[in-house]
């Protein structure tokens, strides 16, 4: 099953992963992260369908999906 | 692992705003070096600009040039190493203002270079000020009123312009606001950097990309310009391509 995993510490708070999630994962934490701005977090990552969408926008690479099913083949996007 | 970030972009934060298209240009370029091996042979220019510190997140040999000259340094740093990858890395002002006169004669010369133009329509660095590729009308902190053509001339298309010179293999221009377009730019620097490696001339990729704090707005209403605003001005496509068929990246 993929799995959305953001970095906190990366995330800027941009929310231009929020517009592109099919499933509407993604919304902003509501702790604030060490930059001092509400990051994204995803309401249930195990619900991520594996699209890479929330990937290809973010500009500061704080978003991974992880797949434990196919660990050694990376996805092209 | 669904994916990964590239090998060749250094595993740090960037200083970059929040919703910037630096961030998405950097990954692209080190998706596709990743992607075709070639990391131990990558030489790359940065500019004067936001992306003055891009040596900071590339993992490959990146050199600094004064403002606007990448090209004429990329220039000779490809005529010594032919056997290297050189691409410039260069935001709008330092292309299309200062180092107009260096990217036209590089492009002439039919220079082996790749080059990455990020237009953001201001000059992003210093707080943005109006550059060449501002629209007709945007207000920046030196067109207070917005830009009017009688006064600071027209946006300038920069692709279009180097397009007649017969020293151009490729030119494209692509934008870095949604899924569709960040993948459509990253098939054209494939096709920069295969130009290159082909021997068959410049190569240029124009990238419209999201300035939300030079602009004054959000980053969601900064894509939304860029969709709305800049791509009626800067239309997108391959303007030139003269290599041979390059097989690209589904």
């Amino acid at each position: 099953m993929p799995q959305v995993v953001i970095d906190r510490s990366r995330c800027k708070g941009c929310e231009l992963c929020f517009k592109v999630c099919p499933k509407k994962l993604l919304r902003r934490s509501s702790q604030l992260s060490a930059r001092g701005i509400y990051p994204c977090e995803a309401s249930d990552p195990t619900a991520c369908i594996g699209c890479l969408q929330c990937v290809l926008v973010c500009p500061d690479v704080a978003i991974t999906v992880e797949d434990d099913t196919d660990d050694e083949q990376p996805t092209r996007k | 692992m669904k994916y990964q970030p590239p090998h060749a972009l250094q595993p740090v934060s960037t200083h970059y705003c929040a919703g910037c298209g630096h961030g998405v240009a950097h990954r692209l370029i080190c998706e596709v070096i990743d992607e075709l091996g070639i990391r131990e042979r990558v030489l790359a220019v940065a500019p004067v600009g936001c992306a003055v510190l891009a040596y900071d997140y590339w993992n490959f040999d990146v050199t600094e040039a004064a403002h606007g000259r990448a090209p004429a340094v990329a220039t000779g740093m490809k005529r010594c190493n032919p056997d290297k990858l050189v691409f410039t890395y260069q935001g709008d002002g330092d292309l299309a203002a200062i180092g107009a006169g260096e990217i036209v004669n590089a492009a002439n010369r039919g220079e082996l270079i790749s080059v990455f133009f990020i237009n953001n329509a201001n000059y992003g660095m210093t707080g943005g000020q109006m550059a060449p590729t501002t629209l007709l009308g945007q207000k920046t902190t030196t067109s207070p009123a917005g830009r009017v053509a009688r006064r600071e001339g027209w946006p300038m298309k920069v692709v279009e312009m180097l397009t007649q010179l017969d020293g151009v293999a490729f030119a494209a221009r692509c934008a870095l606001h949604t899924p569709k377009h960040i993948r459509d730019a990253k098939r054209a620097i494939h096709t920069a950097f295969v130009t290159q490696m082909q021997e068959a001339g410049f190569a240029i990729v124009e990238l419209l990309a999201a300035c939300p704090v030079g602009w004054g707005v959000t980053p969601i209403q900064a894509i939304e310009l860029v969709e709305q605003q800049m791509i009626p001005v800067y239309p997108l496509g391959v303007f030139k391509q003269a290599s041979s068929p390059v097989s690209l990246p589904s």
